[in-house]
């Protein structure tokens, strides 16, 4: 080992807290291939018999370095990459990267109306496959096998719709600067709407399987409560900070795209189950979630299909602009994503250039996973299971 | 509550020095704050009633070129209660020696969230928190050398002795 300096002190200090801990505890790994981490999360526990002590994440199995390629490439290019960091809601990173451009670009008020729309809707139907993969992942992580498969039947539903409409089952790469890579695809409207008749049924079903199930309910009440300003504190948002009681939502508080025009309420935790914060809030979020979100396509597809309606001659590419060139500037845009406020902080110095010269990425899941050594501690360890799939993050956006 | 009674708010209660400077041109107006300062004005940003921005949404590390020898902290606060955004910014020049590496205060005794933003910070541009309490590389393996995001990081031709093609 190299000498110790103060740059090093702190891995110094915590290869000594394991070492202690191994003699009169036992230390265990959780992940990184644990089905239960949601992905490739490494948690050290340190526990004493079922009691977990303390939990220390290990992050960055998935670093696949977001902010090193956003410095070289142009901000059309960069895209694809941010639909690689929350793959489970790719429309809604790709929102918040071509908006912050747009706005830099002083071109995001020009984006004709029916654009807007069509990204508002697949940006729902994405945040509806998102939440719908938490709540069966959870249900799965809990020990109920069938919400899983139900889930994800239907969200095979809308992975085939937004397959249709941009090519792609997971990382579409649809919503350009200044418009989109096609219209959506003539029956899109129709199907979309059939979708919604077929779903709602399913949730009132979802609901009975496992939303009021008692065991369910035994396993997540009141296990796991956060505070709402523990929550604010740890910089959590979304479901997650909705959960804890706070009606926080950026759709409202920034009024951005066309969320203005749209009816839709905000969910937030009742403790009504157990204690206000608890896992169980945080899942009944995301169930209600999945109604407003249907609320907002339905609104979505009636104007897609009056006022809205396409026209041969409409094309989603035509605002797109020749040259990516923003004035010299710093700005940060964030928006409402699927597991909270998802925030991009682009710094562009150079007038003649296309890349920024420096990008950085606020992913949600990051922030609501740093929260967790706070909630494990002293819990047990099937507790834990519960608590890591209540905070629903996607690895590949704490990495990124 | 506006960007300049933010300000006044600030030069009042700590004196002229704390604000070095402001930038204006932009969408969002930032501050730039004295290094030293930057903890006690988190702290009176945070537990003001008349502004509250208890939410910090990110923090970003900055290296600001070769050229100009600067590395700085920039951070976007968010009022929850007031819907205000604000950012500060502090830098500070630096020589890019591996010994000496820039050093700020660390914000995570007033936002717990700053904890992980600093490792990262630390990990990927090389910026010392005084005061952090555990900066560990957080994204990268703990014995990696260098940090990535510095603009002249120059890519590792061997990893423990492996060719990396």
């Amino acid at each position: 080992m190299k000498t110790i300096s103060k740059y090093n002190e702190a891995l110094y200090r915590y290869q000594q807290k394991i070492t202690n801990a191994a003699v009169e505890d036992m230390v265990l790994n959780m992940g990184p291939q644990h089905p239960s981490t949601h992905g490739v999360l490494r948690l050290e526990l340190i526990t004493d018999g079922e009691i977990v002590k303390e939990v220390i994440p290990h992050i960055g199995y998935l670093h696949r370095c977001f902010e090193k390629h956003a410095e070289s490439l142009t901000y059309q290019q960069t895209i694809p990459f941010t639909d690689r960091m929350d793959y489970l809601a790719s429309m809604n990173n790709s929102h918040a990267w071509v908006m912050g451009v747009e706005k830099m670009l002083g071109i995001d008020k020009d984006i004709p109306k029916r654009i807007e729309y069509i990204r508002v809707l697949v940006c729902e139907l994405n945040r509806i496959a998102s939440h719908l993969i938490a709540i069966g992942t959870y249900g799965i992580d809990i020990g109920a096998f069938t919400p899983f498969l139900w889930c994800f039947r239907d969200r095979e539903h809308i992975m085939g719709m937004l397959e249709w409409a941009s090519g792609s089952r997971m990382l579409y790469n649809y919503i350009w600067v200044g418009g989109l890579f096609y219209d959506l695809p003539v029956g899109f409207e129709e199907r979309c709407r059939e979708f919604v008749e077929y779903f709602k049924p399913k949730m009132v079903e979802l609901n009975q399987l496992l939303t009021d199930n008692q065991i369910f309910i035994s396993r997540t009440a009141n296990v796991g409560v956060l505070p709402m300003d523990v929550a604010i504190n740890y910089g959590c948002s979304g479901p997650v900070l909705r959960g804890s009681g706070l009606k926080y939502d950026l759709r409202r508080i920034d009024n951005y795209s066309v969320y203005p025009e749209l009816e839709f309420d905000i969910p937030v935790g009742k403790g009504e189950m157990g204690t206000l914060g608890d896992c169980w809030d945080r899942y009944k979020v995301r169930v209600d979630e999945i109604e407003q979100s249907l609320r907002m396509v339905e609104q979505c597809l009636d104007r897609l299909q009056k006022e809205l309606k396409r026209t041969p001659d409409f094309d989603p590419r035509a605002k797109l602009p020749r040259k990516l060139t923003p004035k010299a500037q710093d700005y940060y845009a964030r928006c409402e994503g699927a597991k909270g406020e998802l925030g991009f902080y682009f710094v562009h110095d150079n007038e003649r250039s296309e890349i920024p010269f420096r990008a950085k990425a606020r992913g949600p899941s990051y922030n609501n996973l740093s929260v967790l050594p706070e909630l494990g501690k002293n819990v047990m360890i099937a507790d834990l299971v519960a608590i890591i799939g209540s905070l629903d993050f996607v690895l590949g956006e704490v990495d990124r | 509550m506006s960007f300049d009674d933010i300000k006044l708010l600030l030069t009042q209660k700590f004196g002229e020095d704390v604000i070095t400077g402001e930038e204006r041109t932009g969408m969002q107006p930032a501050l730039l704050i004295n290094p030293d300062y930057i903890v006690e004005v988190c702290m009176e940003l945070r537990n003001n009633p008349k502004t509250y921005f208890d939410f910090l949404s990110c923090l970003t590390g900055m290296d600001y070129g070769v050229e100009a020898g600067r590395f700085g902290v920039v951070y976007h606060l968010s009022s929850i209660p007031y819907h205000l955004q604000l950012t500060l910014k502090i830098s500070r020049e630096n020589d890019r020696s591996e010994d000496n590496l820039p050093s700020f205060p660390s914000v995570s005794s007033v936002y717990r969230t700053a904890d992980w933003h600093e490792r990262e910070a630390y990990d990927l541009i090389g910026i010392f928190f005084e005061g952090h309490p555990d900066l560990r590389r957080i994204l990268l393996p703990d014995d990696w050398e260098g940090y990535p995001l510095r603009k002249d990081y120059k890519t590792a031709e061997y990893y423990k002795g492996i060719k990396i093609d």
